[in-house]
């Protein structure tokens, strides 16, 4: 018998075996609710990228005669109080929103992560240190943090950025180092120390690897936050310095004074940036289930 | 080709990787020790408040004394919670002792910096209980093995280079019964089974003479259990290796041991040779272990010796001998107060060999033993009655 089931059992040893990272990309291509938030996405990082070979209209100069107009043929989404084209404003909108939401937490994974492994590896006093900064960061609500700091710096984008970062490295930090810390009691950290490997090994090949999932999942979902931060932002009259700039917060609170007028204009940049926030939030839970080693059956 | 998928033999001892032909005496004489252990101590610090201030000590480990000899299986067992994969950590420095000595080859372990472990650590492995656990699930079976090649690697063992480290990586696949192609792929891959045998290849690659095998098939199915074991006892004689094999399954325990230790709240209670300690335990402690040991034939009628409640908390172990609280022979003998007031040392009875830290161990007999469950089954049948 032994001897039927060996070229069987060859064969499927010669296949190529396939990482953790691998299985991951396949679960999460057979997950429904994170393939509608990465169409969603794909669908506002197009409308980023090809903005202005969509949109049908200049997003900054309107023509006053054409304002407050209701969504027609001629201007789908309609035109705002300065005869703007909605629809374009939308589509140059998601430059701002994703630009922002993107480069902020890349900002804020650099810095939560140069500090929550910093904490995690070194431990101690260190630790200590790091962690109640960070705890003071997060006693502070984020939007609140976030209008601090652009009041402090003053308006424009990278301003709103680091302020969207403030709020977000925090949580990666003490993600990172709560990863870091339940991955060195782990048992092939022990081996690996037993095995006599260097400290610099362990943390690089044992301990990070294995604490970045959960950082994947954190950062995708905060990209939700963070635009949804960055609209906060613009609406509570923080948007970018100039105040032309189409930016989706911004839009809605120069729709709030024509709410009886112009009821859409509160609609469309509204459903922008919930689409936008759901399509990260599916993803990232996809991304979660995926992730997680323990979801393999 | 077994359900496993694993070869169910050991390879041939050709292609064995530095085996050393060791004779092993039959009767587990007392040979050249390889590990001295004294008063041994590990403290964990209960931290608690704003200021993580130390409010109570957890005593794990709290003074053991033992030797291993070359080429022996030294068994600890105790129940869970019982100090014994600390004490075993310990002896591997992956946790620092808190006092003691641990001499290893004549070498004083317990006093080295971390840094100089280094030599040591390709001398001294681990097993670990959890195949699932125990390898990182990043890595492939070449990277998992070929770790500690490279942390050990020097200029007389060229483990440096690539094409000697996979070669050995092979070979040490081999010895434990997985194919040589296996190195490729991740552990995910395999079954519960196959993991334990990837992790006691990791342990093996160094050419290691002592194993500390903490539960190693604990956490297998029953059918896979045997052949793990086998493979073990298989490796010891072909790699003249050394066991400090940590468990709580007592036939496990009989079946692949030399000398077993019993371990009760950080300390050992009895110390003896396997067939010693199985046909005439002297612990109290012990034979209620022992008591509770399944027999397989249904006509033997066993007096189980139940323990009431649970094991107390090693943070504020009892005075004076840790089990009284717990302990059958001490209400036989009327609750004498020395039990309470004076801690039991470790004593040699006859033979030598076997120790036993008890005041009234020579009380034990077969009489006390059945009068204790003669009124053990009273009591509970008046419970159940009432």
């Amino acid at each position: 018998m032994a001897t039927v089931a060996a070229p069987r059992a060859r064969r499927a040893e010669a296949r190529a075996s396939r990482g953790l990272w691998r299985d991951a990309f396949n679960r999460l291509m057979r997950n429904g609710p994170a393939l509608v938030g990465l169409f969603f996405i794909t669908v506002f990082f197009a409308a980023a990228i090809f903005a202005p070979f969509i949109a049908p209209y200049d997003p900054i100069a309107g023509s006053l005669a054409d304002r407050l107009q209701l969504p027609s043929a001629a201007h789908i989404m309609g035109t705002d109080l300065q005869g703007r084209d909605e629809f374009s404003r939308i589509l140059y909108g998601a430059r701002v929103s994703l630009f922002v939401a993107v480069g902020s937490v890349i900002m804020a994974l650099i810095m939560g992560g140069i500090a929550g492994a910093t904490a995690g590896a070194v431990g101690g006093k260190v630790d200590n240190v790091v962690m109640r900064i960070v705890d003071v960061m997060l006693a502070i609500p984020g939007i609140l943090l976030a209008i601090g700091i652009v009041a402090w710096l003053g308006q424009g984008l990278p301003q709103i950025m680091i302020a969207v970062a403030a709020t977000n490295a925090p949580i990666f930090a003490r993600i990172l180092r709560g990863s870091l810390l339940a991955n060195r009691e782990v048992d092939y950290v022990s081996a690996a120390r037993s095995l006599g490997a260097s400290r610099s090994r362990m943390l690089f090949r044992h301990m990070l690897p294995n604490s970045l999932t959960a950082l994947i999942v954190a950062a995708t979902l905060a990209l939700a936050t963070a635009i949804i931060d960055v609209a906060g932002l613009g609406f509570l009259g923080l948007g970018p310095a100039d105040p032309r700039t189409p930016e989706w917060g911004t839009m809605l609170t120069d729709a709030t004074r024509f709410i009886r007028q112009a009821p859409y204009l509160i609609f469309f940049p509204g459903l922008a940036i919930v689409v936008a926030a759901i399509g990260f939030n599916l993803l990232g839970d996809g991304l979660r289930e995926s992730l997680d080693p323990r979801m393999k059956r | 080709m077994t359900d496993d998928g694993t070869q169910t033999a050991a390879p041939a001892a050709g292609t064995a990787i530095g085996a050393v032909p060791v004779g092993l005496a039959p009767n587990g004489q007392v040979r050249e020790p390889l590990l001295e252990v004294s008063g041994l101590k590990k403290h964990f610090p209960i931290l608690g408040g704003i200021l993580r201030h130390r409010v109570g000590t957890v005593f794990a480990v709290d003074g053991v004394d033992l030797t291993i000899a070359r080429g022996e299986t030294f068994s600890l067992v105790g129940e869970s919670g019982c100090g014994k994969t600390t004490l075993g950590r310990s002896l591997l420095r992956l946790t620092p002792p808190t006092a003691g000595r641990i001499v290893f080859e004549g070498v004083d372990v317990s006093a080295m910096k971390t840094a100089d472990l280094k030599p040591l650590r390709q001398k001294m492995q681990i097993i670990f209980q959890d195949p699932f656990g125990s390898l990182n699930p990043r890595m492939p079976v070449s990277d998992l093995i070929g770790e500690g090649l490279i942390a050990q690697a020097n200029k007389e063992n060229g483990w440096k280079d690539r094409k000697v480290r996979d070669q050995r990586v092979g070979d040490t696949l081999e010895a434990v019964g997985l194919r040589r192609e296996y190195t490729r792929r991740y552990p995910h891959e395999f079954s519960g089974g196959q993991r334990q045998r990837i992790g006691i290849a990791r342990a093996l690659a160094l050419n290691p003479d002592f194993i500390v095998c903490d539960e190693p098939v604990s956490a297998l199915d029953v059918s896979i259990r045997s052949q793990i074991l086998n493979l073990l006892v298989d490796l010891r004689h072909e790699f003249g290796l050394t066991y400090l094999f940590i468990s709580h399954d007592l036939s496990v325990v009989e079946y692949i041991s030399d000398r077993v230790a019993v371990m009760y709240l950080g300390k050992l209670v009895e110390e003896a040779k396997v067939e010693d300690l199985y046909s005439a335990p002297k612990h109290p402690y012990t034979i209620a272990l022992l008591s509770a040991v399944p027999q397989p034939d249904p006509r033997v009628k066993s007096q189980r010796l139940v323990l009431k409640g649970d094991v107390p908390s090693p943070a504020a172990p009892p005075s004076g001998c840790r089990f009284h609280t717990r302990c059958w022979l001490r209400e036989q003998l009327g609750n004498p107060a020395r039990c309470v007031a004076e801690e039991p040392q470790l004593r040699a009875l006859e033979p030598a060999s076997h120790r036993v830290a008890c005041h009234f161990a020579d009380e034990v007999s077969a009489r006390t033993v059945t009068s204790a469950a003669e009124e053990q089954a009273r009591t509970g049948a008046a419970i159940a009655a009432g």
